[in-house]
């Protein structure tokens, strides 16, 4: 089967129970993460998460020797599971301590906490390794992720824990949208802010310890960070950035793990993460509404707008142009002949434009506190900016002004 | 007792374990010199970032020279860092996205490209490997040569000592000539940006020059120690060193001296302490480094003298 064929069915989920498994669980899992992910940016606390997923590994390799001492598999995913969520619950708390306790700044409580919970739990990872080979086979899977191998008792537990993730999310998404959009006005309604703020973060802590098999430890931050980041170009608004955060991290992950699956040799986690970071290019690219694109094309809008204005003053004042991207301008937009004559439809358009900027010199003068004046680009006709009363009155003090001697 | 420490640090530690010390040593106090701006700065996270995005600029470096000499791999690394500054800058100017998220997303995305890379070539037949990267190599960094203490006057065998040990030791004088070249700017800068430039600092150059130099500490130091050792010395000495005093020079003193510590306690430990409980096997030096100091931060959180802000309290 080629690599395409077995793309498609795998997309469709007709590459076997298993793999359909596990790009559910990843979906679900994407889904919860940019979800969750969405709130902790709007609260500007995206790189707490990072402290939580280092801290989840001495969790686990405490659980496996916890379960290998008391005469079970070390490899139980759920017992796994429960140890990293109880150390990166305490890596939780220990950036909430040092953040209230002391002066250090939350950077780097988050910098302290991440780099020694992982530097314990890599000291007991070489314990366990010296412990009984063989055994342990599979905790180094947890840094980075791996699906290969998984057992259908595994990838069952992934997808339903993702469902009760995404499920969480669903049920917190209003008080949660108040706290992190305007946590002060939230506590005048009642919510205790540092309990969602908690419960906020306890979800990021859910998806990062159900994420840890598919994902890995490190790069699971990815799905908390990457959909949300996304998700702002595309909107301005809290509800539908939030739905289009977890849209797109359930898309990463299934599609990732979907991509791993049809390939054997690439790794998960990296491929759910570039296929998030695809999602952001294109959005950073192509938005209409912030995207790089978007705003190039604005700029030379706005660009060819002062052109053609400075033109055409030129053109009533008589000088000469000189700028040939004016030049280009005016011509294109038949103002102008090829030897640089105004023709008629240049002449109209060259005397509006300078009435207008003499209507708008003199309404700075007489009118300096209307609101249109604070609005003007320089560019827009007055017409469109004030109302017919007040161009006239502004046209009879011109009138006046010129008709009288200086 | 005397005997037993003789032995100890006889000629077997000297072949075995003084180098790994020794390089300890120097990473961990080239990591946590800029570490103190950083920390200052509320940049202490760059690190991680940086630490991070090493690893695709090695990977890079031995897709394009086929080799695993260190000057390729220290220069794409260093190119790797730098990259990651800029396309932080990027995403937080074309996305007006806040810096913390900016960052989070760019060294994920660059460490999983690492991660993908390292998968697709056949690296296999080359020592690099994820593990590698995280851990380094600290205790195979062995002098084979060397026979006793007197080894440290014979040329022939100075010639075979671990080639990361003199680099990390160039790196080394090099942010010790940075810093104390650029004391009095760092130093203004970094308390008052806005005074900085109205007596006509460059704070943008330095606090460039500043992240350079990180990078330059964290893709030495990574070679040998690992990012591990890198992230913590990078942070938590200097966040120790905050809570103990209120002036910038001791607070410099004072890392240096927790990262020492870090570095040899925590190579002891690891080398030798399992010993202690009977085991025969060491456990990760790096990983301990790393604990080490955790414990140290931790003990300052508890009874640092400066521990507390001043001014305002922090609200219960």
């Amino acid at each position: 089967m080629s690599f395409l064929d077995y793309f498609i069915s795998a997309l469709f989920l007709q590459a076997g129970y298993n793999s359909a498994l596990v790009a559910i669980g990843a979906g679900l899992l994407g889904l919860a993460g940019g979800g969750a992910g969405a709130f902790i940016f709007l609260r500007k606390r995206a790189l707490v998460s990072d402290a939580i997923s280092h801290a989840t590994l001495p969790g686990v390799g405490i659980a496996f020797m916890l379960m290998v001492a008391l005469g079970g598999d070390g490899r139980w995913l759920p017992g796994l599971i429960i140890g990293s969520a109880i150390s990166s619950g305490i890596g939780l708390l220990m950036v909430e301590w040092i953040t209230r306790q002391t002066r250090l700044t939350e950077d780097a409580a988050i910098g302290a906490v991440l780099s020694v919970f992982f530097g314990l739990g890599i000291v007991l990872l070489t314990i366990i390794q010296t412990m009984s080979s063989g055994r342990q086979a599979g905790l180094e899977n947890f840094l980075l992720g791996s699906t290969a191998g998984m057992l259908i008792s595994e990838a069952t537990t992934i997808a339903i824990a993702g469902a009760l993730a995404t499920a969480f999310v669903f049920m917190l998404r209003r008080p949660m949208t108040l706290v992190a959009f305007d946590p002060e006005y939230a506590a005048t309604t009642g919510i205790n802010v540092r309990h969602i703020d908690l419960a906020m973060m306890g979800l990021a802590l859910i998806v990062t310890v159900i994420g840890l098999k598919i994902v890995g430890l490190i790069l699971i931050v990815a799905l908390l960070i990457i959909p949300p980041v996304t998700a702002r170009f595309w909107t301005n608004q809290v509800g539908p950035m939030i739905g289009i955060a977890a849209a797109i991290g359930g898309l990463s992950g299934y599609v990732g793990a979907v991509l791993s699956a049809a390939v054997t040799s690439l790794p998960t986690g990296p491929i759910i993460v570039l296929v998030a970071f695809g999602f952001f290019v294109i959005s950073a690219l192509f938005s209409p509404l912030r995207g790089g694109l978007a705003s190039a094309l604005r700029h030379w809008r706005f660009q060819r707008r002062v052109h053609r204005r400075q033109g055409l003053l030129a053109l009533a004042r008589r000088e000469p142009i000189y700028d040939g991207f004016t030049l280009r301008i005016l011509r294109h937009s038949g103002m102008i002949r090829r030897d640089g004559v105004a023709t008629l439809r240049g002449k109209t358009a060259s005397q509006k434009a300078a009435r207008d900027e003499a209507r708008w010199a003199m309404a700075r003068r007489i009118l300096p506190d209307d609101s249109a004046i604070e609005r003007y680009d320089g560019l827009t006709p007055i017409e469109d900016m004030m109302t017919q009363d007040q161009i006239d009155e502004i046209d009879r003090v011109i009138a006046e002004q010129t008709g009288a001697p200086a | 007792m005397i005997d037993s420490l003789i032995t100890a640090l006889g000629a077997e530690f000297v072949q075995l374990s003084l180098t790994p010390i020794v390089i300890g040593i120097l990473g961990a106090v080239a990591c946590a010199l800029p570490g103190n701006f950083l920390l200052l700065r509320r940049q202490a996270l760059i690190g991680d970032a940086i630490s991070h995005v090493v690893l695709p600029g090695i990977v890079a470096a031995f897709l394009v020279t086929g080799t695993i000499t260190a000057v390729p791999m220290m220069i794409g690394a260093g190119c790797a860092a730098i990259v990651a500054v800029i396309l932080i800058e990027i995403v937080k100017r074309l996305g007006r996205v806040e810096p913390g998220a900016a960052m989070g997303l760019v060294f994920t995305t660059l460490f999983a490209a690492g991660v993908l890379f390292l998968e697709m070539t056949d690296t296999s037949s080359v020592h690099i490997d994820v593990q590698h990267a995280l851990l380094g190599n600290l205790e195979s960094l062995i002098w084979f040569d060397a026979e006793g203490w007197q080894s440290l006057l014979d040329p022939l065998a100075l010639a075979t000592l671990p080639p990361q040990l003199p680099r990390l030791a160039v790196v080394l004088v090099g942010i010790v000539l940075f810093i104390t070249l650029f004391w009095k700017e760092l130093k203004i800068s970094t308390f008052d940006a806005a005074f900085a430039e109205a007596i006509g600092i460059r704070t943008r150059v330095l606090g460039f020059a500043l992240v350079v130099v990180t990078a330059i500490a964290a893709v030495a130091a990574f070679d040998a120690v690992g990012s591990i050792i890198v992230i913590a010395m990078f942070v938590c000495p200097p966040a120790a060193a905050r809570l103990m005093t209120n002036q910038l020079g001791r607070q410099i003193g004072w890392s240096v001296t927790f990262a020492v510590i870090s570095a040899i306690l925590g190579y002891v430990f690891a080398g030798y302490g399992p010993g202690w409980f009977g085991s025969p096997y060491a456990v990760s030096a790096a990983g301990m480094i790393a604990t080490i100091s955790g414990i140290i931060l931790l003990l300052a959180c508890l009874f640092g003298p400066q521990r507390k802000r001043t001014g305002q309290r922090a609200e219960a």
